[in-house]
């Protein structure tokens, strides 16, 4: 730790955490602890760009809610069979919660002084204890790796090396991964590894193994803004990789010719941009891509000659093409367009040479995902558009290193470097490698079976890493029963509350963004450091380091005797070379090749610019030897160097929609949160956007099934609920529904969108059924409405057991937290129910309120000091509770005014000035109404907006919704 | 020869009504007012500001003798009218003076009620009604340590509060359980006693005087619990009795006070009576607004310019206790077929309830804020619906205002 102070500001190039475009983020941190953040304009992947979510990174690099010491159960430890070889017995190494504040405070960082005393760096002791009710306490990393190592190693003699099992993420380091990776398949045995990566990108991994023998993105970046055609396939770029979708409408600006196509059943924000949208019907892109190859193979588009060369199987896949495909009628139908469209598409697509067909959850998020991302990989094999600037099919992946983890093998399928477990000369490499006592020779368990197989009890001990499964699989509210039965779960986290590190028996401290050190790879093969600029915060520590002591303390010192990052890379580095040179005998060629960067020292680590794999040549040595494509020369990863077009038969959604459940759930991302919040979350900025969990329904379909705009609702599945705010709107096409992945049990009373997706997955690639589960909707059923903000959260048990209360959802708001509820029922006395709402429970408070008991209407606040502390504002109609905004700044103020204090409880400033709506663009925090006022003074443009309040000329993301508003507010006034 | 017009009583009911009718028709009558107490007319509200010392006697006097001259006016005062002969249509004076009338004007106000407990002649036993009163008290400030009102109402506060300010110890007395209660409700009433409490009154409520002690002079206050508190100065405030002596002597229908009809007038047409000493529709007023709302009816009939009605008055009381600022109008208690919207802050002592009746605003209590009291007193005068105002009402006109502009 530096002594700050006399310092100059240094300013860190490191890499975003969020998708998977993978931008450079400049982070200065600032002597007051705030972190200034900027885009890195050296950076190949944003060039100096960030979305809003990047833009306010340093709004989440607080230290509230962090989890900052190990945490075990007590009974746990108990249970270690013998005593812990080395540091101190459970008796000292134990620590009571109540000692903690004081262990809090007696702390030298000043990122943890700021945090004072109120915020406990534990579970707190309103956590609810669903693992038996066992105390949790504080324990050292000896006592709680000891209780790791003993627990996996006592499982594993006791059933077996498959009874074990790592959930890890695509939020790790490649380094982290790479540890994982070899304890569980080189010194475990098993290849019980998977990853949430599974989630999201392994259809796009198993079709690129299919179609090239090896998981490849045969593109770049650039290949988007050199395209004349550029097809995004279920991918809501604008509001998912937003700088990409910023490169594409820059390169369209320049090239207005260039076309875009949008192929989603949703009417997202990218549709903006779009030339032509085909909302075709959920999970039939396999039968419109086969139609494409039918209308490409009917119509003589065709590379004959590069087909001969560098594929095989043309020629059945044609056939069966023609036979699912051949009819433009019959497939219009399937996917529910219009020939009309659809025959513009196919025209388009076809005499477009250079075309990128981009595609994302949307596409491999599906029992069907593998076969949909091979039909559109199909279609530039048979023109021969790959491997050529503007021609590519590319993935683009959701997490920032979800590409990191599939180079170091963290899937179950995988063996490591792009190796194959299946095969023995492989495992033979790798183990030889390794010098590792075994090797995991089948395939392990992928995540939703994983589950299922804690569920039955065939794994009885997990170690989940910087992901959340209870809130993000399939059924998840299985997965908590799993998690509640098994005998020993471990995580790794940076918060100290989520749904799943509340059923964990051993709670590790991770580091977070910013503290931690190591490389992601992003979409298009781009390896780039992330850096620590902040120190560690309380004890917490690097997850590979966790798992190189839990390794050394279950016996495999010789493996994992690690002392950086660094040596970690190199050694990653240096098994993706071996062998993997064509000249020498005994070669196993994989195009994931690093052999340039095995030599790197610690300095040159440190300082590694960021670059694209393969690597070949030693840096500085010149030209800098980086590929920006692959299969320039027609060579692919199979045996026989040919690239595989599959035929493929169109399969509909495993669940059907029917008279029960007539209704498709689709879930996704919304534009300014990420996964389920434990980042995002922290920022007032992003939280503005969308406060609440809600469902989208098309307005026909609400006015059938009855349910309200604005009003609460019920969307129920075979296999679970949830209760979130209904939008009717008719970017959602009739008979869909969408609800968004982010709200879990500790931010909202019953929004885990998780719970309701079916377990089904793709046959190859195991990744689940998100986006097409058969639902249906209800009202749900609420007499009042209200919402609190409060300096402090609520209570999470009073949220829970409180009468009345019928649903909640929270977001943090700058220096407060926004609680949203509904109930029914009254209570004898609302002021009495609002006082223990609040947990504010002495007679000498300083509260005001009113009420207008026939109406049901109360209003109530506490005033600390001079202060507000909390307000609460209930009313049987949402639409009569005052807007949240103007209340929010009264947060900021250190004394309220006497004529604040008054308008309080009105909800208004006394001089009622324009309440600036919803926030639009969050970056300047400008909201709806101004810049709807704007638009009817004359800005007719995104720019003159831009030129007037400044909207949308920051991140941009923002710019497709100011376009909507234009549109909507030029046809209010037609 | 003109017709003549007298006024007995030369206080604020009377003389405003005289105005009235100057305004409508100058000149028409011969005026000539007798009043009993030794001055011009004065504002009786101002005796409070007067005995805290903030105000003089010089500065609560509204109409000066000259202002009588100089419209013609005949004033007697230091004289009370002791009896009527309606046959003669005469007036006679304590002094002996017999004056001839075509038109009576009544407005003989009101006498505080003393308790008839023994002891009430005692001196250092007084009331609170007029100048003399105000002199009484100031001098015993000066002597005397213990100060027993009796009264938790406008008045008795009031006094209270004035003889505090002049340094006496000060205990209030009230029957009932609650401060004003025909003003304040009960939370209001706390919150005003906590807020007197805290400015260094004492109060002992409920509490029936029994007796009131001493030989000389009063010495302490007894109750009909036992209790006795000490006191060298005991103010009767425990309420006003319409004075209609003088009418019920001359035969006029008379209950608690002089009967009137929608005109003021009582069982006799040539005589009218307006102010504390007049019964209307079974109400006496005893506060300032329906004093004016009379006068301009009574003036109309006087002048002969119109057959105005009097319908009564929505009272509303507005005043000022140590600072802290009251206010209420209406039907405040609420009750069967009324909704009450209530507004709270105590750390600042502020207490506002509504009553909505049928969408209507029907009452209003204000403690600690009462800048929106004349604005509800027009609501609830005008009948106005507040329907759509309904969820602002509590907060003023200020954040109403806008939308009522835009409906």
């Amino acid at each position: 730790m530096s002594d700050g102070g006399a310092l100059a500001l240094k300013t860190t190039c490191t890499t975003c955490p969020y998708c998977g475009v993978g931008c450079g983020v400049l982070a200065t941190p600032k002597p007051d602890g705030t972190v200034e953040i900027a885009g890195d304009p050296a950076h190949g992947a944003n060039l100096g760009r960030l979305c809003v979510k990047g833009s306010a990174l340093g709004e989440t690099v607080g230290l509230e809610d962090r989890l900052l010491y190990p945490i075990v159960r007590a009974f746990n430890t108990a249970q270690i069979s013998s005593p812990p070889p080395c540091g101190e017995g459970l008796g000292e190494g134990v620590v009571r919660l109540d000692e903690l504040a004081a262990a809090n405070a007696a702390t030298p960082s000043p990122r943890l002084a700021e945090l004072g005393t109120d915020s406990m760096s534990v579970p707190s002791s309103q956590s609810p204890s669903p693992q038996g009710g066992e105390e949790l306490v504080r324990a050292s990393w000896d006592i709680a790796l000891q209780t790791i190592a003993e627990g996996f190693k006592k499982t594993i003699a006791e059933h077996g090396p498959d009874s074990v099992a790592f959930y890890v993420s695509g939020q790790l380091l490649t380094e982290d991964y790479y540890v994982a990776n070899k304890l569980m398949k080189g010194y475990i045995g098993s290849a019980n590894i998977d990853t949430n990566s599974r989630l999201c990108m392994s259809s796009a991994v198993a079709g690129h193994k299919r179609a090239f023998g090896e998981d490849l993105v045969p593109g770049c970046y650039e290949d988007f803004e050199e395209a004349d055609l550029v097809v995004l396939v279920g991918s809501n770029t604008a509001w998912c990789h937003p700088v990409l979708f910023q490169r594409l409408v820059a390169a369209k600006k320049a090239r207005p010719e260039m076309q875009i196509v949008v192929i989603d059943p949703r009417h997202t924000a990218t549709c903006e941009l779009a030339d032509l949208h085909l909302p075709l019907a959920p999970g039939s892109d396999v039968r419109l891509f086969n139609g494409l190859l039918a209308w490409l193979h009917e119509h003589g588009v065709m590379d004959a000659e590069f087909v001969e060369a560098h594929t095989e199987g043309a020629d059945k896949t044609v056939a069966v093409a023609l036979q699912t495909g051949g009819s433009l009628a019959h497939v219009a139908k399937a996917c529910k367009l219009s020939e009309e469209k659809l025959r513009q598409f196919y025209a388009l697509w076809a005499r477009t040479e250079k075309v990128v067909t981009a595609f994302s959850q949307g596409v491999n998020q599906s029992s069907s995902g593998t076969d949909k991302v091979n039909a559109i990989i199909n279609c530039h094999l048979y023109t021969g558009r790959i491997g050529k600037p503007g021609a590519t099919p590319f993935s683009i992946t959701g997490q920032p290193n979800a590409m990191g983890g599939r180079e170091v093998g963290g899937l179950a399928n995988m063996l490591a470097a792009h190796l194959d477990i299946g095969n023995a000369e492989h495992r033979a490499l790798v183990q030889d490698f390794w010098q590792s006592p075994v090797i995991a020779d089948q395939q392990g368990l992928k995540a939703v079976d994983l589950f299922e197989a804690i569920h039955s009890g065939t794994v009885k001990a997990v170690w989940i890493m910087a992901t959340n499964p209870v809130v993000s699989l399939p059924d998840a509210d299985r997965v908590k029963e799993a998690l509640l039965k098994c005998p020993l779960v471990v995580v790794s986290e940076v918060m100290a509350r989520t749904d799943t590190a509340d059923l964990a028996h051993v709670l590790l401290p991770a580091l977070a963004w910013g503290e931690k050190d190591g490389s992601v790879t992003n979409s298009d093969r781009r390896i780039s450091r992330q850096r620590a600029f902040l120190p560690a915060p309380g004890e917490a520590k690097a997850d590979w380091w966790a798992l190189a002591e839990v390794g050394k303390r279950m016996g495999f010192v010789q493996g994992f005797d690690y002392r950086s990052a660094h040596e970690i890379f190199v050694e990653h580095a240096a098994l993706t070379a071996e062998r993997n040179d064509t000249s020498q005998s005994k070669a196993l060629p994989r195009q994931l090749n690093l052999r340039g960067l095995i030599g790197l020292n610690a300095e040159q680590y440190d300082t590694l610019q960021p670059l694209q794999w393969p690597v070949l040549q030693a840096l500085g040595s010149a030209p800098a030897a980086t590929a920006s494509r692959l299969f320039t020369d027609g060579r692919y990863a199979h045996a026989d160097g040919k690239a595989r077009l599959l035929p493929l038969l169109p399969r509909d959604p495993a669940n059907k929609i029917n008279d029960d459940w007539p209704l498709v759930l689709n879930t996704g991302r919304v534009r300014d949160h990420w996964h389920t919040m434990t980042r995002t979350g922290k920022s007032p900025k992003l939280a503005d956007h969308s406060a609440e969990p809600f469902v989208e329904i098309h307005p026909q379909d609400a006015m059938g099934w009855g349910v309200q705009n604005d009003r609460l609702a019920r969307v129920v599945t075979q296999w679970g609920s949830c209760v979130v705010r209904v939008r009717a709107t008719s970017s959602v096409a009739r008979r869909q529904l969408f609800v968004p992945i982010h709200w879990s049990g500790t931010t909202a009373s019953d929004a885990r969108v998780g719970s309701l997706v079916n377990p089904v997955v793709d046959p190859i690639s195991g990744e689940p059924e998100f986006k097409h589960t058969p639902a249906r909707i209800e009202p749900f059923f609420v007499q009042w409405y209200g919402f609190v903000l409060s300096r402090q959260p609520l209570n999470e048990t009073t949220l829970r057991t409180l009468p009345h209360l019928a649903w909640w959802t929270r977001v943090q708001g700058s220096q407060f937290i926004r609680t949203e509820f509904a109930g029914r029922g009254e209570p004898a006395d609302w002021g009495t129910w609002a006082h223990q709402l609040l947990g504010a429970s002495s007679d000498d408070l300083d509260w005001l309120d009113t009420r207008d008991a026939s109406e049901g209407l109360y209003r109530g606040a506490l005033i600390e000091g001079e202060r507000l502390s909390a307000c609460v504002f209930l009313s049987p109609r949402p639409e009569d509770l005052p807007a949240r905004r103007w209340l929010s700044g009264l947060f900021a103020q250190d004394a309220l005014s006497d004529l604040d204090r008054m308008s309080l409880l009105a909800g208004q400033a006394a001089t009622p000035g324009v309440d600036a709506g919803p926030t639009i663009c969050s970056c300047f925090g400008i909201g709806r109404n101004p810049i709807a006022a704007a638009i009817r003074e004359g800005c007719a443009t995104p720019e003159a907006l831009g030129a007037k309040l400044k909207c949308g000329t920051n991140c941009g993301s923002c710019v497709p919704e100011l376009r909507q508003l234009i549109a909507l507010v030029k046809a209010e006034r037609s | 020869m003109k017709p003549r017009l007298i006024l007995v009583g030369n206080g604020m009911a009377g003389v405003r009504t005289l105005e009235e009718l100057l305004k409508r028709a100058p000149g028409q009558y011969d005026i000539t007012v007798f009043g009993e107490e030794p001055h011009g007319n004065y504002n009786r509200i101002q005796l409070s500001p007067v005995l805290a010392g903030e105000k003089t006697i010089a500065q609560i006097i509204t109409h000066a003798p000259e202002w009588y001259a100089a419209n013609g006016i005949k004033l007697l005062i230091g004289d009370a009218v002791v009896s009527i002969d309606r046959e003669a249509k005469t007036v006679t004076s304590a002094k002996g003076v017999t004056a001839a009338y075509d038109v009576l004007l009544l407005a003989t106000g009101s006498k505080p009620f003393v308790l008839p407990v023994p002891g009430k002649e005692l001196p250092g036993v007084i009331a609170f009604r007029d100048i003399a009163d105000v002199d009484t008290m100031l001098s015993a400030s000066r002597t005397y340590t213990h100060a027993v009102v009796i009264g938790g109402g406008l008045l008795g506060l009031e006094a209270a509060n004035g003889l505090a300010k002049r340094g006496m110890t000060v205990s209030v007395v009230h029957l009932m359980d609650s401060l004003m209660e025909r003003q304040l409700d009960k939370p209001a009433a706390a919150l005003l006693q906590r807020s007197l409490e805290s400015r260094g009154l004492r109060f002992l409520l409920p509490a029936a005087t029994a007796e009131l002690l001493g030989t000389e002079r009063v010495e302490a206050v007894r109750f009909k619990d036992g209790r006795e508190v000490p006191a060298d100065l005991v103010v009767m405030a425990a309420g006003i009795i319409p004075n209609a002596a003088l009418a019920k002597a001359s035969g006029l229908e008379c209950e608690r006070g002089i009967v009137v009809d929608d005109a003021l007038r009582t069982s006799d047409p040539s005589i009218y009576a307006v102010g504390e000493c007049a019964q209307h529709r079974k109400i006496c007023y005893g506060l300032v607004a329906p004093l004016w709302d009379q006068a301009i009816v009574c003036a109309e009939h006087l002048a002969a310019v119109s057959t105005a009605i009097y319908e009564g008055s929505v009272v509303s009381t507005k005043l000022k206790v140590t600072g802290i600022d009251l206010f209420s109008a209406g039907n405040f208690q609420g009750g069967e077929g009324s909704e009450e919207l209530v507004f709270r802050d105590p750390k600042r002592g502020i207490y506002k309830k509504l009553v909505v009746r049928e969408g209507r605003l029907d009452g209003a209590v204000l403690v600690g804020d009462t800048r929106d009291g004349g604005w509800y007193y027009e609501l609830i005068q005008q009948k106005a619906h507040v329907g759509h105002w309904r969820n602002k009402l509590v907060f003023g006109r200020s954040f109403c205002e806008p939308e009522a502009q835009a409906a």
